[in-house]
């Protein structure tokens, strides 16, 4: 059995890529610990980087990056998913229905169009229709990009879903908003927490459209680290980057836990 | 339940307007108006004038000269900056598919209970944020930074290798970027391949890399088309990477478009033609891809 799968080498590319992916994130986790302000010589183990991120001069201007990142990413995943759990339901329980090609295309539209496309794109609406560009304009264009992130895992989850669930349950004289509330919600729950994870990663991740819809003075976590990048990598934005490597791991380890909880029930 | 059922099947369109409404208003509105800004008039300071005119076009293909007197010719500096973004994305189309395939099917072929484990390790880059991991990049292969600190070290250089603002520097960004994207696709399909093909071919004296040619490739060309596609699309419109890691040789579609539209110095009809000119050939590129995977439904429906 064994021989048929196994490729001389590929050993070799598989650990090739992961030290490719891994590498870069790793030294910059190292070199966050560095005691020394120059980002070149090694001035021992310190953490004075990371309490520079929280009292430094930058402190505020990140700071409140931070809190505009995390705001909108909690709204523009929580939108996202109500929006895109709707579409799903009807998508996938609706049967068939004139329009339905169409709505599929239109939900997947924004994973089209290069985002830069998209940016631009947007800009040019808010601005015709007089709209400032801001924190509003950015929340709208991040809720419109993530509906289709949150999409695909809802509705995979619900492809998995039996309809002899919700059945049995009108059997013995459930509502339908009973049958829906009691048996889908449940069943559907992993894939709502994996599909809201996935816009919430989006959402913060984000820098093409929101570097170009922010407007004057908006500032999120990315845009702010690339305004500061632009002047040189520091260490302080070495603490940052580190900061956010450990909540996106810790992120993705919750969706890996939540998925893997989903699969043992039906 | 691809039939629907009596709750639902009366619901469904309900159900689609606020995705209709988000997406159509704040999606397709916008690149429609897209288009017709690339056909208006640039006004200074940004902005346009609302008079028909094909400046934008006109002055992505065609050169009159530095003061507009000379006979019509062919502008080659945006096409330049196309034909170089093209380029690259397709080498680094290839160099993911170099790596990404022998990685999907390494971790495809593990026991059931490790192959989660790797999976899990190729997933977690891809969810670090872009410009984080450029930035990352980009500190490793400085002049001074830690590759060249150890390539000296090591003694195989005397003196640091100028990568930053190469374009070499921007194929490893775009390749570091988009790895994973081509993994997972190329994962799934990999999963799914029955291993007894392999073998058969195996019993009949098929070499393993004939084997891999003849037999594997074709059955997983899906996802090996579909990782393409994921890899292709954004490399050609990628912005973080040429513009944190490359300089003004290296210059790529994104960073054009992104200029057009930054301060007074901007050109809103041209940052949008040139926006409809990228927009079409992804869509040539989509359209090829769809192509591709029609042809291999109707041969797998037809085994």
């Amino acid at each position: 059995m064994k021989g048929v799968r196994h490729y001389p080498g590929f050993l070799g590319m598989t650990v090739l890529c992961l030290v490719i992916l891994y590498a870069p994130l790793a030294v910059v986790t190292a070199y966050s610990f560095n005691g020394s302000t120059s980002i070149t010589t090694w001035g021992g183990f310190s953490l004075r980087w990371y309490v520079d991120v929280f009292t430094g001069p930058e402190a505020t201007r990140f700071g409140q990056a931070a809190w505009n990142s995390l705001t909108l990413a909690l709204m523009a995943a929580t939108a996202a998913t109500v929006i895109a759990t709707a579409a799903a339901l009807a998508m996938v329980k609706g049967g068939r229905f004139r329009g339905r090609a169409a709505s599929f295309a239109l939900i997947n539209l924004p994973l089209m169009v290069p985002e830069i496309v998209t940016a631009v794109a947007s800009l040019i609406f808010f601005t015709t229709i007089g709209l400032t560009t801001g924190y509003g304009t950015i929340l709208i264009a991040h809720i419109t990009f993530c509906i289709p992130f949150a999409y695909l895992p809802i509705a995979a989850r619900l492809e998995g879903i039996e309809g002899h669930y919700e059945q049995a349950a009108r059997d013995l004289y459930a509502t339908r908003a009973q049958a829906f509330r009691l048996i889908l919600l449940p069943l559907l729950a992993p894939g709502l927490a994996s599909g809201w994870l996935l816009a919430f990663v989006i959402s913060l991740d984000d820098f093409i459209i929101t570097n170009i819809v922010k407007g004057a003075g908006m500032e999120t976590l990315p845009t702010a680290i690339f305004g500061s990048v632009k002047q040189g990598i520091k260490p302080n934005i070495m603490a940052i980057s580190t900061l956010m490597l450990a909540a996106s791991v810790m992120f993705v380890t919750a969706a890996y836990l939540i998925n893997r909880k989903g699969q043992k029930t039906p | 339940m691809a039939g629907g059922d009596d709750t639902w099947r009366p619901l469904a369109r309900p159900l689609l307007i606020p995705a209709w409404a988000v997406i159509g208003i704040f999606a397709a509105v916008p690149v429609f108006l897209m288009v017709v800004y690339s056909f208006l008039t640039k006004e200074f300071r940004g902005g346009v004038d609302w008079t028909f005119s094909l400046a934008a076009y006109d002055q992505f293909f065609v050169t009159r000269g530095l003061f507009g007197d000379e006979p019509a010719q062919v502008e080659w500096t945006y096409i330049t900056i196309f034909a170089r973004s093209i380029w690259q994305a397709a080498v680094c189309t290839v160099l993911c598919l170099l790596v990404g395939f022998p990685t999907a099917w390494f971790i495809a072929t593990r026991p059931e209970r490790s192959r989660g484990i790797w999976l899990f390790l190729v997933t977690i880059p891809y969810w670090v944020n872009l410009l984080i991991r450029t930035v990352s990049l980009k500190f490793l292969i400085r002049d001074n930074g830690p590759l060249n600190d150890s390539l000296m070290a090591l003694g195989l250089i005397d003196s640091p290798l100028p990568l930053v603002n190469t374009n070499l520097a921007v194929q490893l960004g775009l390749f570091y970027s988009y790895l994973p994207f081509m993994v997972l696709p190329i994962y799934a399909a990999v999963e799914r391949y029955n291993f007894a093909l392999s073998e058969a071919a195996a019993d009949l004296y098929a070499s393993r890399w004939t084997t891999l040619c003849e037999i594997v490739l074709p059955v997983v060309r899906p996802g090996i088309v579909a990782g393409c596609i994921l890899v292709f699309v954004p490399a050609l419109g990628a912005f973080l990477a040429p513009d944190l890691l490359g300089g003004a040789k290296t210059f790529m579609i994104g960073s054009l478009i992104d200029e057009q539209f930054k301060g007074s110095q901007g050109n809103w009809p041209f940052g949008a033609a040139v926006s409809v000119i990228l927009m079409t050939l992804v869509l040539i590129a989509l359209i090829l891809y769809a192509r591709a995977s029609a042809r291999d439904g109707a041969r797998e429906a037809g085994q």
